[in-house]
């Protein structure tokens, strides 16, 4: 292949920022904040760059992009370690397996997608969770989140416009 | 110089492959990190550096994140009251009035419950000292339930603290640094409190589940439970005091008996943590401790009946009558009147 399309993507601006506007967004979703008793809902942010990520292209930097994110969720969430982490790897590592197949696709479809990725990354921590407390987690609890994240879609796919065209190589 | 332009500029690798490589290690990475965690022991030494760093560094930030909120709250509030009066004045004299017949009846009570309890000698649990926090951020996930409280070490906050609302158990401390601490609630996973049925003393554990209201597991006896029994704290294992209230029982659509927690019934904005850790502080470990044992008293033996015939062996004379108990002191007869 030429290297006449390369146009090498800076990772402060694929990687870096989304991760630190991700951060953000956790830590301001969970502030102890009710409205008329119902509190704030909370979704995985980081599920938006571990689809987006796999979609713009592979990269070498982003698994551990997305292990950092995992960990912090983790830790300021109060989780197992590790949890958010590997559950976040395995949907990331459905979409690069399945990258040729969602590439091009329509925006429904593609929100399709990323909520059938949602759903593995919550089947994921549902299973690694019974595994580490030895406990079945509430199904409702894990659906309600699965739902709040599996609506950032439009998150996801600004990040896949903005950065998917940048090589060509990958499309 | 340039990675490019270097001697290793002509050296290609199928991304594709390096990137499913990296991935794989840093899979790797997160299972190693899962099976190092000891989150579900809940012990102090399992609560590392890196989380009380992360949560000190989490206070400040997520309080002033929190902040905006609080103050609309407040405000709403304010308004509401200004508007609302009326109406909420005639709803306290109801309640006040309400409250006075329950008053007089608590004092009735506690004149007789302090009276049983000087007649069977009874030694109660003395007051437990509690600190008071205000909750900065809050997790509420189906893997993760916890709240970072602004108090810490430096108010004697310890990890295994129980933390209460105004209406009930909230959970207990996990995790504390300076000036902030980690509150497990009682509907994580990980979290389990031996409870009791109120109503029967029934004993169960309290476990969660990431969902709202926790199960109640290991019920035991016949018929122990009933829908809307009130489940408090039994005390037993010493992690919580005994009779802290929790919630009232209720039969999930799982057909499991769960709890509706009355700590839910209230914001959590504000929590009571109570410096307790277990029954061993309730007593006074010094004198437990004491190696020296009590003096032998035993009895004057110039008083002791005993020492009466010793001192004067006289087998010869004979005994002086007793004299006889005035008619006052006598037992009464049977059926004669009290």
């Amino acid at each position: 292949m030429s290297m006449s399309g390369a146009r090498p993507l800076n990772p402060g601006r694929w990687l870096g920022v989304p991760m630190l506007m991700c951060i953000g967004a956790t830590i301001v979703f969970a502030a102890p904040i009710r409205i008329w008793g119902l509190q704030l809902p909370e979704p995985v942010f980081a599920m938006v760059p571990a689809f987006a990520w796999a979609m713009i292209r592979p990269s070498i930097l982003a698994p551990f992009a997305l292990l950092v994110l995992g960990l912090f969720l983790d830790i300021f969430w109060g989780g197992p370690t590790g949890l958010w982490g590997l559950s976040l790897l395995v949907a990331y590592a459905m979409v690069l397996i399945l990258r040729n197949a969602m590439t091009g696709q329509s925006r429904p479809m593609l929100w399709a997608w990323f909520a059938g990725v949602t759903g593995i990354a919550m089947i994921a921590g549902f299973l690694f969770t019974m595994l580490d407390s030895l406990a079945m987690p509430s199904l409702l609890a894990v659906f309600w989140q699965f739902l709040v994240t599996a609506l950032l879609f439009p998150f996801a796919h600004r990040l896949v416009d903005r950065f998917e065209d940048a090589d060509v190589r990958f499309r | 110089m340039r990675f490019r332009e270097g001697p290793l500029g002509d050296l290609k690798v199928p991304l594709t492959w390096t990137a499913a490589v990296a991935l794989i290690v840093a899979a790797v990475i997160g299972v190693a990190f899962l099976l190092a965690d000891r989150r579900e022991t809940l012990q102090e030494q399992a609560y590392g550096v890196t989380r009380q760093t992360v949560d000190t560094v989490a206070r400040p930030v997520s309080g002033a994140i929190a902040a905006p909120g609080r103050w609309t709250g407040l405000g709403l509030d304010y308004v509401r009251s200004y508007f609302f009066t009326a109406s909420e004045n005639r709803r306290l004299k109801t309640e006040l009035a309400e409250m006075r017949q329950w008053r007089d009846r608590a004092l009735a009570l506690q004149d007789q419950n302090d009276r049983f309890k000087s007649l069977l000698g009874l030694r109660t649990d003395p007051p437990i000292p509690m600190a008071s926090a205000r909750v900065v951020s809050d997790s509420r996930g189906p893997f993760a339930n916890t709240r970072l409280a602004d108090a810490g070490s430096e108010r004697g906050i310890v990890v295994g603290n129980p933390v209460l609302n105004e209406r009930g158990l909230v959970g207990r401390v996990v995790g504390v640094s300076r000036g902030v601490s980690r509150v497990l609630l009682l509907t994580d996973i990980a979290s389990r409190t031996p409870v009791m049925i109120d109503r029967t003393n029934a004993r169960a554990i309290l476990t969660g589940d990431g969902g709202p209201n926790p199960k109640l597991e290991y019920l035991r006896g016949v018929d122990p439970i009933q829908q809307g029994d009130r489940v408090v704290t039994s005390g037993d294992g010493g992690v919580v005091p005994r009779g802290l209230p929790v919630g009232a029982a209720v039969k999930g659509l799982d057909g499991r008996w769960r709890v509706v927690l009355f700590a839910d019934q209230s914001s959590i904005d504000y929590v009571r943590i109570l410096l307790f850790k277990d029954f061993a502080q309730l007593a006074d470990e010094q004198q437990l401790q004491a190696k020296a044992l009590p003096p032998v008293t035993t009895e004057d033996p110039k008083t002791s009946i005993l020492s009466a015939p010793v001192a004067a062996p006289q087998p010869s004379a004979p005994k002086p009558p007793a004299p006889k108990p005035p008619a006052s002191a006598a037992q009464p007869q049977a059926g004669a009147p009290r």
